[in-house]
């Protein structure tokens, strides 16, 4: 069998932080998984888990204490030009000073500065999220949802390889947030992008994912990996009812608590 | 956006004290020599040979006041970026600017003087000076409150260090820098005019001091009446300009709501 290098590969990723009293904490530890080409990977684990440190560690937006992260095979030691980190915080993330198509501009113009069609590539993207008519609003005039709509279309105008999602949608309300999970899933079909996923929510992990791994408690280390094999496309309704999703779930969650009872 | 309501009151207020400015002055000629009716100093600014000597005085000042402030406001604004983003940059010039920064501007005419004559290269000098503090350390502070996830945003979208400070660090300081813009704009007529009385030669600040040396008080008033209305017109201007330029600001917080 000659099976393709996996896109994204994380070995032994370890990182502690330095505080001010001169103690350390260990954020994450020893953490190993793998991503496959165009695949939706998702990390689920508990609140202040490490999840995000793990995250910036894969963006190399900060160094690992020890282990690697390859993208491509090649070693992330700084931030790689064919991945992008979508933050949970768009209001943070978002240019304020720029309207919608500014921000999608933004991204285009990061991944090639002479791009001719930037602005039609823009527009196209700015449909794809669903806020067609809204390229001229600015962010604070948008809805939390929209905000990270325009996030994701920002991401993906810099067209990475690599889409890193932190907790993307923790913080929008339950039914907006069950329509961005069925766009995201049609834009990873559409695009076929790799995700690789961040929740504190089983549900959402699974109802996304090809592959969830579980992450336990602080200083957090992968304790399950689970595939699903849920059919696609996925239905809010049908999906979430099936018995599989219901095993999954509790799998996953006898785990989650098998964890914080330690 | 530019319907503010006419302040009514603020304005009879304003008009009372000429009123009674006018009135005092009119009933007593003690106090008249000294300090003429305002519609004295008013008409004087209409007779011609007076007019036409403070509008050259005006455009000599207003030359001053401009190249001095955009002088600053380029030094300032660039090198508050910098020391802003970059601790050790900051940690190199903290002293430096904690002791000159309390220091009264004015202290350093005379140096500027001894160094630079007293032309006008040495009145824009020291209106550089003066009106860069303000800018400088509201951009620093600008730019050391930007949200670490914005910065962080720019890195993962593969930016440089120099294109994040360009494309992020500066528009997300822009209200900052603004605040720094407008207060150091009475500071550089302040010192343009202060430099003008000291050195002389032309300018407002020369012919108001000049005016009192002569005892033409009238042509004293009328030449800080002139004075009074450019700082006026001047902030008009800017507060206009920075509306325009800060749109998305105002709109995302308490100034801008309905």
């Amino acid at each position: 069998m000659n099976q393709p290098a996996p896109i994204l590969q994380v070995e032994g990723l370890s990182k502690r932080y330095r505080q001010a009293g001169g103690e350390s904490t260990l954020a994450i530890e020893d953490i190993s998984f793998t991503v496959e080409q165009g695949e939706f990977v998702s990390l689920v684990g508990p609140s202040g888990c490490g999840k995000t440190t793990l995250l910036m560690c894969v963006a190399g937006l900060i160094a690992p204490s020890a282990g690697r992260v390859a993208v491509k095979g090649a070693e992330v030691d700084g931030p790689p030009g064919n991945l992008v980190l979508v933050f949970q915080e768009y209001n943070k993330s978002l240019f304020a000073w720029r309207t919608v198509l500014g921000n999608v501009l933004f991204g285009v113009a990061a991944k090639d500065g002479r791009a001719g069609d930037a602005e039609a590539k823009a527009r196209r993207l700015i449909g794809l999220v669903g806020l067609e008519g809204f390229e001229r609003h600015y962010p604070w005039e948008l809805s939390g949802g929209m905000q990270q709509r325009v996030a994701i279309a920002r991401a993906l105008a810099y067209e990475p390889e690599v889409l890193l999602m932190d907790e993307p949608f923790g913080s929008v309300d339950a039914m907006t947030r069950l329509e961005l999970e069925d766009g995201l899933l049609q834009l990873w079909k559409e695009l076929r992008t790799t995700i690789l996923f961040v929740t504190h929510d089983i549900e959402e992990a699974i109802y996304l994912s090809d592959r969830v791994y579980v992450l336990g408690r602080r200083p957090s280390r992968v304790v399950e990996q689970v595939t699903v094999r849920l059919a696609r496309p996925r239905n809010q309704m049908t999906t979430r009812a099936d018995a599989d999703f219901m095993k999954l779930r509790n799998e996953i969650y006898r785990r989650a608590a098998d964890q914080s009872a330690k | 956006m530019n319907s503010r309501p006419i302040n009514v009151a603020g304005l009879a207020v304003f008009a009372a004290l000429l009123l009674l400015w006018e009135l005092s002055s009119r009933s007593s000629p003690n106090l008249g020599a000294y300090l003429p009716p305002p519609s004295d100093a008013l008409r004087s600014l209409f007779r011609f040979a007076v007019a036409r000597e403070l509008f050259s005085h005006l455009v000599d000042t207003l030359g001053r006041f401009l190249l001095g402030y955009v002088i600053a406001a380029a030094l300032a604004v660039g090198l508050g970026i910098v020391l802003g983003y970059f601790r050790f940059a900051h940690s190199l010039c903290d002293v430096l600017i904690e002791l000159l920064r309390p220091m009264p501007s004015v202290a350093i005419i005379p140096v500027a003087i001894l160094l630079l004559g007293i032309g006008n290269t040495m009145m824009v000098a020291v209106t550089v000076y003066a009106c860069a503090w303000p800018i400088l350390l509201n951009t620093i502070d600008g730019v050391r409150n930007i949200d670490r996830t914005l910065i962080d945003t720019g890195r993962t979208f593969g930016l440089g260090r120099w294109k994040i400070l360009r494309t992020i660090a500066l528009p997300a300081a822009a209200p900052y820098v603004a605040t720094g813009l407008r207060i150091s704009l009475p500071i550089a007529l302040i010192l343009v005019t202060t430099s003008e009385m000291v050195v002389g030669g032309s300018g407002l600040g020369y012919f108001i001091l000049d005016q009192e040396r002569s005892f033409r008080i009238t042509e004293m008033y009328a030449g800080i009446v002139v004075v009074a209305l450019l700082g006026y017109v001047l902030n008009r201007i800017f507060v206009a300009l920075e509306e325009r330029m800060t749109v998305w600001h105002r709109g995302s917080t308490l100034r801008g709501r309905p």
